[in-house]
């Protein structure tokens, strides 16, 4: 079954206000045919996985261009299994170094995209994991 | 038939069958056609004429003899870790020739949390320096002469609590406050339409940039005390003609909440200073800065009856685009930043940031920085274009494209005021989905190709291999560091004493009173900013957005 669409939750989780990126973003995803909430700024990572988890998403993304990735992506995963939910897709994008990058990949991070990343591209990945549904 | 009309026909048309063109129609990154050729007859001549430099309405530059006199000032930002770390860059920038000091604040200081508050976690020092209260702020401004240099603070929900430590630290250190020099952004109609950090909402907001507007006029004759900041709406996704709208909006706002506290505006526009991106789009950048200065002349003299002509006249910081730098081929980022440097400088710009090369990747390091700084020089001290002014007035194409962003730009003020002014369309969100949809029609004109940026969707590279440069780490032991310091400053201080500051800043805040006096005796007291701002939520409230996107 591929008639549901895919459910994203969009946001910002920190203090940085760049919502650029993630808007594009959000405008993307929604124009590729998938269903988006998207938080708004200033958003804790405990108040995302909550809205995730009432949501029934399929795929978050967080947008993150302060500095405190670090500290915000092992948040969501711990939350993301407190709540067993860890089947969601969780997918990140800022300005974030390689080498963090390569961490947060290993601790659970589906994939995190830099700002030169194409649309298409993040769509196709999104299209191709968050496969549970169908 | 025109002559222009005869040359299309006769010989750019036979041409045109045996070359075509490299695409069908060339338009800037703000979505302007551009024209083939621009010739006499596509620059209107208008009543008040291009004027002179130093003459109503400025278009040609705010001062009679602009950098023959005195070149802009190099005023790259620094703000990272610590106030010591963020001290030891300034004096460094200072030591390789800097003109002025620009300061970039962490996301905690920009929003009114301390160091140790929950919300400041993982935020402390990394995208600008942490200050919690004014012994961080002496520390910061440690050895630098504040009667000598200017200082330039990118600060805005929380300016007012900045702006009261800047005041306390010149008072402690002996420096008149009719000597000290420079700026509090304090922009927070930009806050709430790009850069997004806000506290409480819109009227109390504007209500503080109004009490520091006023302070300032009568007690600090050289400060700007407003910065009003086109820079973030444009990087937010905003086109050339939005960017200088929508900021000499937030202008008309603040100006319009001064006047009516009962300042004359003759006697605080002089001190209104602007802000603005220079982004790529050469020409169109040039003409944007002459169109901005031409447009806020009129709406001085006719919108508020102004007779000082230095209320007139609009001066103007400049950073260059950080939006388009690029991560991939990082070495790329020097000339991007070289061109539009120049584009500032050919604008007339009063101060300038040029980009480090790899901030798509981290904070500017020092080598980042110094290169940037070293590219003003060479523009200044090489180049030769800043001997004489404006040394693209009268380019057809710089004039055509001038009256065209300033025609824009007046029509969406126009617009502007029909859905009832400035914070009215903060409030529905009109400046946001604006801003919203010109970023969204950029990025797909990147993804078609249709815009190309170098090394990112054209001259790719296979690998980009290991990068060419050294990058800034910030410390990871900051954060605890801060917060222990922190805690040992409130364990110092006279605790009584705070409270009753607060207790009488609060008071304050309730009331149409100024807020300034009573947060310079609370700083002066030691209570830190996050003590400050939480005062005047219970008057003030929150800030809650429309989302839009």
């Amino acid at each position: 079954m591929t008639d549901t669409p895919i459910r994203v939750l969009v946001g910002k989780v920190g203090l940085d206000g760049h919502d650029r990126g993630v808007k594009v973003v959000a405008r993307a995803l929604r124009d590729a045919g998938m269903e988006i909430i998207y938080t708004g700024l200033h958003r804790k990572a405990t108040e995302v996985v909550h809205v995730a988890v009432q949501e029934d998403v399929d795929v978050i993304g967080i947008s993150v261009l302060s500095g405190a990735h670090m500290t915000i992506f092992p948040q969501i995963l711990d939350l993301l299994r407190e709540h067993d939910a860890d089947d969601v897709l969780l997918i990140g994008g800022g300005t974030i170094l390689q080498e963090d990058v390569e961490e947060l990949e290993r601790l659970g991070v589906a994939r995190v995209f830099g700002v030169d990343t194409p649309l298409g591209e993040i769509i196709e990945f999104i299209r191709a994991n968050a496969g549970r549904r169908m | 038939m025109s002559d222009v009309e005869r040359w299309e026909r006769e010989t750019v048309a036979p041409f045109l069958d045996r070359v075509e063109e490299r695409r069908q129609e060339f338009t800037t990154r703000s979505g302007r056609v551009v024209r083939r050729l621009y010739t006499a007859a596509d620059v209107l001549r208008r009543d008040d004429g291009e004027g002179f430099p130093g003459e109503f309405p400025f278009l040609r530059g705010p001062y009679p003899t602009m950098y023959r006199a005195r070149p802009w000032t190099m005023r790259q930002i620094a703000g990272y870790g610590g106030p010591e770390d963020t001290n030891d860059r300034l004096r460094y920038l200072i030591a390789q020739g800097q003109t002025g000091i620009s300061i970039d604040f962490d996301m905690p200081t920009l929003m009114g949390f301390d160091s140790d508050h929950e919300d400041a976690s993982g935020e402390v020092g990394r995208e600008g320096v942490a200050i919690d209260h004014v012994d961080d702020l002496h520390a910061l401004l440690d050895s630098i002469d504040l009667g000598a240099i200017s200082v330039s603070m990118t600060i805005n929900p929380t300016a007012w609590v900045l702006l009261a430590m800047h005041v306390v630290v010149a008072e402690e250190r002996g420096v008149p406050l009719d000597g000290l020099a420079g700026t509090t952004q304090a922009d927070i109609v930009k806050e709430f339409v790009a850069q997004k950090e806000w506290v409480y909402p819109v009227a109390p907001s504007m209500r503080l940039v109004r009490d520091m507007i006023v302070f300032s006029a009568e007690r600090l004759p050289r400060w700007n005390a407003v910065n009003i900041s086109g820079y973030h709406i444009r990087e937010a996704g905003a086109t050339a003609s939005q960017e200088v709208a929508f900021t000499l909006a937030a202008g008309i706002a603040y100006s319009e909440d001064v006047v009516a506290s009962g300042l004359p505006f003759d006697d605080f526009a002089p001190r209104l200073s602007f802000y603005f991106v220079a982004d790529s789009e050469f020409l169109e950048e040039v003409a944007k800065f002459r169109a901005a200065r031409r447009l806020w002349a009129r709406i001085a003299r006719d919108r508020f009856g102004a007779e000082n002509p230095e209320s007139m006249r609009l001066r103007f910081h400049c950073q260059t685009a950080g939006s388009a730098l690029t991560a991939r081929q990082p070495l790329n980022n020097i000339v991007r930043a070289s061109l539009q440097a120049l584009a500032a400088v050919f604008g007339g710009a009063q101060s300038l940031h040029v980009s480090g090369m790899d901030e798509a990747l981290a904070i500017p390091s020092e080598l980042a920085m110094k290169v940037a700084l070293r590219t003003q020089q060479i523009i200044l001290e090489e180049s030769g274009v800043s001997s004489t002014i404006d040394p693209l007035g009268g380019s057809y194409a710089v004039e055509a494209l001038t009256n065209e962003i300033e025609q824009e730009a007046a029509e969406y003020l126009e617009e502007i005021d029909a859905r009832g002014g400035t914070v009215e369309c903060v409030e529905s969100g009109f400046f946001q989905q604006e801003i919203a949809d010109a970023a969204y029609r950029s990025q797909l004109e990147k993804e078609s190709g249709e815009r190309v940026v170098v090394g990112v969707n054209a001259y790719r590279e296979q690998q980009d291999g290991a990068l060419p440069f050294e990058i800034h780490r910030i410390d990871p032991k900051t954060e605890a560091r801060k917060v222990a310091a922190l805690r040992e400053f409130r364990a110092r201080r006279d605790q009584a004493r705070v409270d009753s500051a607060l207790e009488e800043l609060g008071r304050v805040a309730a009331t149409d009173e100024n807020v300034m006096l009573p947060t310079i005796e609370a700083v002066r007291a030691r209570a830190t900013g996050g003590e400050i701002v939480d005062t005047l939520r219970a008057p003030f409230g929150t800030y809650v957005e429309t989302v839009v996107f």
